[in-house]
């Protein structure tokens, strides 16, 4: 039977939903209109004059074959850092979930490095792995290998990978921690009794139980990945060396915030937004048919 | 209770203004912090207290580009400050600003104030004045970039410690005697756009881009790719490759194994200097920078890098006489000579330099003239007077993206130049389209 809330004034309901949404279209909607208005638009930084351009924005962007290019340094960037920072959460989530014995502080621990921001997880991250002063660059070199994220692209590319999720693990440790929670014990037990082991319980039943948790993170990861990792970027190598860590969300404000090109920025936020629109999408289409509810 | 309060502290804020609401407010943003930026306050209580007509209040908006940002939010919006700080990469956005900047020279000439232009440093006001001569922004911090030397790494490699290294031919050969008695870390460097081609390209009278450097146009393009500079790129590639030139990064993270004893050689801005003289436990010297002896002209003199002072548009003719006494009041010798001694930073007028000089502060502290003596040895030519692109931030990324390249061994200096030639090129062709 279907849970029916029913409200005495008809009006109730649209002004308890008000906030919300007027907070979407305030910080959501407009900012959105507004960048796909700029986009047609050169304006000078001053907004003293400003010309229509139409598309030539987007065709400046697509013939640059560095533009191009960084669409796939994006995607790696972006499965990499979902990836890692899910499973890693996932194992953690498991993992405190058995501990009996003071398991408020090992939670209150492992959610701590969400409160750091970005940039400041950024320069955490470049002080161990300094190429001269780097405790772990010291200690790879110890061990005979050479670690310099100023020259090698595949070493820029872990670092900013690894500073990245170490910041969402928390984030997802958070949400698995309490699906794990809401699991019934009694399914658990049951398949205890039947004598399955620890990984075969947690493969068979637990993992598919958790898969709305699993859903609703990996479509959060994927737009942190592609919208809030430039804090880290920024600090750590400013998309270097070469363009091997230059995803498209560190252009955009590398190219509006700091280089005061705002048409073309507007552009590429407008391809972020619907390459994010896409991939969430393909999410809802395609991968939660596979999630039960 | 609560409104007694409110009226109390309403009443309290109004006597306290009440003196302070006599004198005219100038508001000046800047991007100074940490001590640069208490420096900077004292200078501006200093002018406070100099006068009663005028208050100045200096506020910190962050780094260089938020400071910008911060400045032109502020114009969109109606309520920009008086002064803004804008750093040497954003010269050509506010240059090209026009009705949101009111240029220096008319500032000084409308306040009716004494305002003599050859009072500064051709070579600093080069940088910020148009091709009719007239200033349009009050240089600030400038700095230019020096060789500094750790007279302790050459003397365990066997080298003289004074040994001349005035050309790139000798410093090579100190390079190769550091890497063959094991050094780490022969040589470094900090903003390679900046040092290895744009100061380089000055130095040896070479243009860095067509129209005097951006100087004479919009139309102008990038013509860095030329053998000089190939010959340059190409030895440094060679000595990343030998292990003889490490990279440290695209701003100035160079500084950090330099000061730390583990790199011999280093180029950096003359700015560098108080960091390192904090910091070093060994002894080092300060050299001027190293040029091609077999190149025709050289050593001309080198660019500048900092940041200078700009006027922004909407103000009151009251205020503007306020900035433009405040900006005088910058100029003069005690202020200049003690910002330049605490900082590293140039003086930015004839007369600082002298009453430095005549003070004995270059005796006591060796190679802090360096800098400027590089920079004035020669009257500037139109390939040294500075450079002025658009879109200049993101031309050198393209430049650091290329010479990345270079010293991993993926590009050769030849393609790296020409591919950051041509795509440096479409990047000032859209700033032309957005300033026609």
């Amino acid at each position: 039977m279907e849970k029916r809330v029913t409200f005495s004034n008809p009006w109730l309901p649209y002004l308890l939903v008000a906030p919300q949404l007027v907070i979407t279209a305030v910080f959501f909607f407009w900012p959105a209109f507004r960048a796909i208005y700029q986009s047609a638009f050169i304006p000078d930084p001053f907004g003293l004059r400003t010309q229509f351009v139409g598309f030539a924005n987007f065709e400046y962007l697509f013939s640059n074959p560095y533009y191009r290019a960084s669409f796939l340094t994006t995607a790696m960037f972006s499965i990499l850092v979902t990836v890692l920072s899910m499973s890693f959460a996932l194992w953690l989530a498991a993992m405190a979930d058995r501990v009996i014995k003071g398991s408020g502080a090992y939670r209150t621990l492992l959610i701590w490095p969400y409160a750091v921001a970005p940039a400041v997880a950024g320069v955490l991250w470049l002080f161990m792995f300094n190429p001269f002063t780097g405790i772990i660059t010291w200690s790879l070199a110890q061990m005979g290998y050479s670690w310099n994220h100023g020259l090698n692209g595949g070493q820029a590319m872990a670092l900013v990978v690894l500073a990245s999720s170490w910041k969402q693990i928390s984030y997802n440790f958070l949400f698995f921690l309490a699906g794990l929670q809401a699991i019934p014990k009694s399914v658990i037990e049951a398949a205890a009794i039947d004598g399955a082991s620890f990984w075969k319980r947690f493969w068979t039943i637990v993992f598919p139980l958790l898969s709305p948790t699993t859903f609703f993170l990996l479509v959060v990861n994927v737009i942190y990945a592609f919208f809030e990792t430039f804090g880290v970027i920024h600090t750590i190598t400013q998309g270097g060396p070469q363009q091997s860590t230059t995803i498209l969300v560190y252009k955009v404000f590398a190219d509006g915030f700091v280089g005061q090109d705002l048409g073309s920025s507007a552009a590429q936020s407008v391809v972020l937004l619907v390459l994010v629109s896409i991939l969430t999408v393909i999410q809802f289409r395609f991968i939660e048919r596979r999630v039960h509810y | 209770m609560k409104k007694f309060l409110i009226s109390a502290v309403t009443a309290a804020l109004f006597v306290g203004a009440a003196p302070a609401g006599a004198a005219t407010q100038i508001d000046f943003w800047h991007a100074m912090s940490g001590r640069l930026g208490e420096l900077l306050q004292e200078q501006v209580d200093k002018f406070n207290a100099s006068q009663s007509d005028y208050t100045v209040v200096a506020t910190n908006k962050g780094n260089y580009s938020e400071a910008l940002n911060a400045g032109i939010a502020a114009f969109r919006a109606g309520e920009q400050p008086d002064i803004l700080q804008v750093f040497e990469v954003g010269t050509a956005t506010m240059m090209a600003a026009k009705g949101a900047v009111k240029p220096v020279y008319e500032v000084m000439a409308e306040s009716g104030l004494t305002f003599d232009p050859s009072i500064y440093l051709a070579s600093v006001a080069g940088y910020y004045t148009n091709t009719d001569g007239e200033m349009l922004s009050l240089p600030y911090n400038s700095s230019t970039p020096v060789l500094y030397v750790n007279k302790d790494a050459l003397k365990a490699a066997g080298l003289d410690p004074e040994m001349d290294l005035s050309t790139w031919d000798k410093v090579g050969t100190a390079v190769d005697a550091l890497k063959a008695s094991g050094s780490k870390c022969p040589f470094t460097t900090a903003w390679q756009s900046w040092i290895q081609l744009e100061s380089f390209s000055a130095y040896h009278n070479v243009p860095f881009a067509t129209e005097e450097n951006g100087f004479a146009g919009l139309n102008t393009e990038l013509v860095f790719n030329s053998p000089l500079q190939v010959k340059q790129v190409e030895m440094l590639g060679q000595w990343a490759k030998d292990g003889k030139f490490i990279y440290a990064g695209r701003r100035n993270e160079a500084g950090t194994p330099f000061r730390a004893g583990e790199c011999a050689l280093m180029t950096e801005s003359s700015a560098g200097y108080a960091g390192v003289k904090k910091e070093a436990t060994f002894d080092f010297a300060i050299r001027p920078l190293p040029y091609w002896s077999d190149a025709e002209g050289a050593p001309q003199n080198t660019i500048i890098g900092g940041a200078s002072l700009w006027v922004l548009e909407g103000q009151t003719p009251e205020e503007y006489k306020g900035v433009a006494s405040f900006l005088n009041f910058l100029s003069t010798a005690d202020i200049q000579a003690k910002w330049h001694q605490d900082t590293g930073y140039l003086p930015i007028t004839t007369a600082a330099y002298e009453q430095t000089k005549a003070s004995g502060f270059y005796d006591q502290n060796p190679g802090t003239d360096v800098a400027i003596i590089q920079m004035t040895g020669k009257a500037p030519t139109p390939n040294s007077k500075g450079i002025r692109l658009g879109n200049f931030d993101q031309v050198r990324t393209v430049i650091d993206e290329e010479l990345e390249g270079v010293w991993n061994g993926s590009k050769s200096a030849k393609d790296a130049l020409d591919s950051a030639v041509s795509r440096g090129n479409e990047l000032l062709r859209r700033f032309e389209q957005a300033n026609r």
